[in-house]
């Protein structure tokens, strides 16, 4: 079995790219390594299925390597990785999919209207030692495939990854003020989709609604 | 004299709690918005519920890669002499 190298700690990027184009080849594993996680999730936000992401983020990172003459210094390097893999994962949805589907896609496109938020009377905080548990990951994931797609890549990006609102707008190619408005929605819907059966609290009096929460 | 906060409606509380969640509401509708969550169950909710999604899966154990997804990937470039 292959023993995969340690992360570097202190790595000088912008060297390491140089020394990659000059040839040293071998250097590329270490270049990419600390984007494994962002680049699958870039990946997964857009294909929706971990075996075809994982190799969506072979592929992005195979095309990097190719492209990486055209990379531009003054860009952020984890950015352009990020912006491949957004790409790669949207040829591969549109191959998948049909094209009637796709239409209908796109037609929808910046129409939201405002989004009402479901009345819970109260949800109580899922604390973050829960994350331990592998039924509150499913939750989330289930949660996260039932956004509409351009809601969830936004989310992904900008709350999974962090990135910033202007980071999520190039990689996007959508203007700041879209990433705002899906974000909106996207944090409203996740809430929604998360907070019943987990939520115990809710002070609702329907007893239905005296759900357990399992942790 | 302490200025007067102009209520504002659900709807428009709703429509900015995600940059209310991103610090990026100025400092006026921020103290509108506060006074009604005072007084709002409901839009309360909402906000703690969004604050809390945010929270979870900004948090990196929420999402993880495949087992052996790092593995599979050095074996792939390193075959290709991408990898050492």
């Amino acid at each position: 079995m292959l023993t995969v190298p340690q992360p570097q700690v202190e790595r000088n990027e912008a060297g390491l790219i140089e020394r990659i184009r000059q040839g040293e080849s071998e250097l590329f594993y270490l270049l990419i390594q600390p984007y494994e996680r962002s680049v699958f999730m870039a990946a997964l936000s857009i294909v929706q299925n971990e075996a075809d992401a994982e190799e969506v983020a072979q592929e992005a990172m195979l095309k990097a390597f190719a492209n990486l003459k055209q990379f531009r210094s003054e860009a952020k390097f984890s950015t352009w990785l990020v912006q491949i893999t957004i790409n790669e994962a949207r040829m591969r949805r549109r191959k998948d999919r049909k094209a009637l589907y796709d239409s209908i896609d796109e037609g929808k496109k910046d129409e939201e209207g405002d989004y009402i938020p479901v009345d819970f009377a109260d949800w109580r905080e899922i604390p973050s030692e829960a994350l331990e548990r592998e039924q509150l990951k499913r939750a989330l994931a289930k949660a996260l495939a039932s956004l509409a797609d351009k809601y969830r890549e936004v989310f992904v990006l900008r709350d999974v990854q962090r990135l910033s609102i202007a980071e999520t707008a190039q990689i996007l190619g959508i203007t700041e003020a879209s990433v705002k408005t899906r974000l909106l929605r996207a944090r409203l819907q996740m809430r929604d989709a998360l907070a019943p059966g987990y939520d115990g609290a809710w002070t609702n009096d329907n007893p239905q609604y005296k759900k357990v929460r399992p942790w | 004299m302490k200025a007067r906060i102009i209520e504002i409606s659900c709807l428009e509380v709703w429509r900015e709690i995600s940059n209310y969640l991103d610090q990026s509401v100025d400092p006026e509708l921020r103290a509108r918005m506060e006074e009604h969550l005072k007084h709002c169950n409901h839009c309360a909710a909402v906000l703690k519920g969004a604050r809390n999604v945010v929270t979870l899966v900004g948090d990196g154990r929420s999402f993880e890669l495949p087992a052996g997804f790092g593995q599979r990937l050095y074996a792939k470039l390193k075959s290709q002499g991408k990898a050492k």
